[in-house]
């Protein structure tokens, strides 16, 4: 598939203006677990064209029941596996990876791109990375989550606005330190309402 | 009078570190928006709450 033909099929799906908005857009994924994994797949999908992708971490076994890995990348760095699946998916989609566990010191990181996933698993580091952005970073648009534990209905699932330029998808309350463990697709909704949020904001889009 | 999280509040005469404090939140999972912007955690302890402000405090859970 040559780089035309990729983009031409992503224009005839998107339109033209929208696929100048969206391969134009450089979008940062912290953190490539539940959320992260599905974040970046539905945005290489889309026609996003620079991902970044953040993640300290090696794919392991426990990690199939809800993240986008497969058997064969086993042991790999979750950043160098989903470099490796977005390939498959969006070949000209430009991928950067970042090896590293995001901290305030190497939080620079992120400057590259104009908007932000916080698609990370633990609370502390989750309000971390939203109130260090909002405070270093304020020109940028932060897509967090909150909530998305357990065997609930779907439907509290939800994307919440707060002030300019953060939005935080899910249901707000239920914690996998309370519920024990998270289900694939409860995830991926949170996952899709994030990846749902930024193409909007690419879109022009701001209201949620 | 304050609206935090929709509620009205009369709370003007404590700080936002205060206030947390107080009603149990965990202040490392925290962010706090005051009238549009997220208020920067190391103004927690040095802002107080102002007559007609409209707060959001967003306390995260784990999970991803």
């Amino acid at each position: 598939m040559t780089r035309e033909e990729w983009y031409n099929t992503l224009q005839q799906r998107n339109g033209a203006d929208l696929q100048q908005k969206f391969s134009s857009s450089c979008v940062t994924v912290c953190g490539l677990g539940g959320l992260g994994s599905n974040v970046a797949i539905s945005l290489a999908r889309a026609g996003v064209g620079t991902i970044h992708l953040i993640d300290f971490d090696k794919v392991d076994a426990s990690n199939l029941h809800r993240q986008q890995y497969a058997v064969s990348q086993l042991g790999m760095c979750k950043t160098e596996a989903m470099k490796q699946t977005l390939a498959e998916i969006a070949p000209y989609c430009e991928v950067v990876t970042h090896t590293v566990k995001l901290t305030e010191e190497n939080l620079s990181i992120i400057a590259d791109c104009d908007i932000v996933c916080e698609c990370f698993d633990n609370a502390e580091c989750k309000a971390m990375l939203v109130n260090e952005v909002a405070e270093r970073y304020p020109e940028k648009y932060m897509v967090a989550a909150s909530g998305m534990s357990g065997m609930y209905t779907g439907n509290t699932i939800l994307t919440k606005k707060l002030g300019k330029r953060l939005y935080i998808c899910g249901d707000g309350a239920n914690d996998v330190a309370d519920d024990g463990t998270l289900f694939a697709p409860r995830v991926m909704l949170c996952a899709a309402h994030q990846a749902n949020t930024v193409l909007r904001i690419i879109a022009g889009k701001l209201e949620v | 009078m304050v609206k935090i999280n929709g509620k009205e509040l009369n709370v003007t005469d404590q700080t936002v570190a205060q206030y947390l404090t107080e009603s149990g939140y965990d202040l490392k999972r925290v962010a706090v928006e005051i009238n549009g912007d997220i208020l920067p955690k190391s103004q927690y302890e040095s802002t107080l709450f102002q007559d007609g402000d409209s707060i959001e405090i967003v306390s995260f859970v784990g999970g991803g």
